[in-house]
């Protein structure tokens, strides 16, 4: 049984989309938020340049592929410099603990 | 066949960077992940991404994973009750891609012949000038923002410590 890389690659997408949203569900810890978004971005990434490829403009889609890895990576950046002051200050990482934001 | 097992593998690799109860090994696996991922790009033709995928994903924000982890401490998260029920949330997943494979598969067609032949470089700088300049300020911002973040902890804290 053979599939075709574009089918292939869709499968990949949806597979990382689900599992991300599936882990920033289940998840408490500050730092494992941080791993499921980057998780889910990695699969709108590889989206991005699917449809690039589909529509014969895979340049472009390679483009905006890199936009998105920068603003991914600044993301992840500053969460987890939050993530470190939150446990600096309350001790913690469990998002339950912070929501009544009182030390 | 190649295809399908790097696609297998990128899986197996989120799912155990979001199921691995230790921080680090979380890091670790999403840092493969990422590899993988570079690799997907790469076999649909994009080179210029699967490099800076590599060399950004899979390096310098498994770098900073450790960084943060290493400074905020391995919490033992296994204790911890999950927010959601697994089940509830893995149905929750399930039906999010059934509803994106059923908008995404119709719509797969035939790979196009490429339309444009200017090379990446050139599309990168005149074409998408406009998401050069956000990428700047974005980097510009996101540095304020952890610098800010990360030294805000010290004049207060001694101020409370005397």
């Amino acid at each position: 049984m053979t599939f075709s890389l574009p089918v292939l690659v869709s499968v990949a997408v949806l597979g990382l989309v689900g599992i991300g949203l599936a882990g920033l569900l289940v998840t408490r810890n500050l730092i494992k938020v941080v791993v499921g978004l980057q998780v889910i971005v990695k699969g709108g990434m590889l989206a991005m340049v699917l449809a690039g490829k589909l529509s014969g403009q895979l340049q472009t889609g390679a483009a905006l592929a890199l936009t998105v890895i920068v603003a991914d990576t600044i993301v992840s950046v500053v969460a987890l410099a939050f993530a470190v002051q939150v446990r600096r200050q309350f001790g913690t990482l469990d998002i339950q603990a912070l929501s009544t934001l009182r030390r | 066949m190649f295809d399908l097992l790097i696609v297998a593998a990128t899986l197996v690799c989120a799912l155990q960077a979001i199921r691995s109860p230790r921080l680090l090994m979380s890091a670790l696996w999403l840092a493969s992940a990422s590899a993988l991922t570079a690799l997907m790009m790469y076999r649909l033709g994009a080179p210029e991404v699967a490099v800076i995928e590599l060399s950004v994903g899979a390096g310098l924000v498994t770098v900073l994973f450790v960084f943060a982890i290493n400074i905020a401490g391995e919490e033992p998260s296994v204790e911890l009750k999950a927010l959601v029920p697994w089940p509830l949330a893995w149905a929750a997943a399930l039906g999010a891609i059934a509803l994106g494979a059923w908008m995404a598969i119709p719509g797969l067609r035939p790979e196009a012949t490429l339309l444009e032949t200017v090379p990446f470089a050139r599309v990168v700088w005149e074409n998408r000038a406009l998401d050069v300049l956000l990428q700047v300020v974005l980097i510009i911002g996101g540095v304020l923002a952890v610098l800010g973040l990360l030294s805000t902890g010290s004049a207060h804290a001694q101020k409370e410590n005397q």
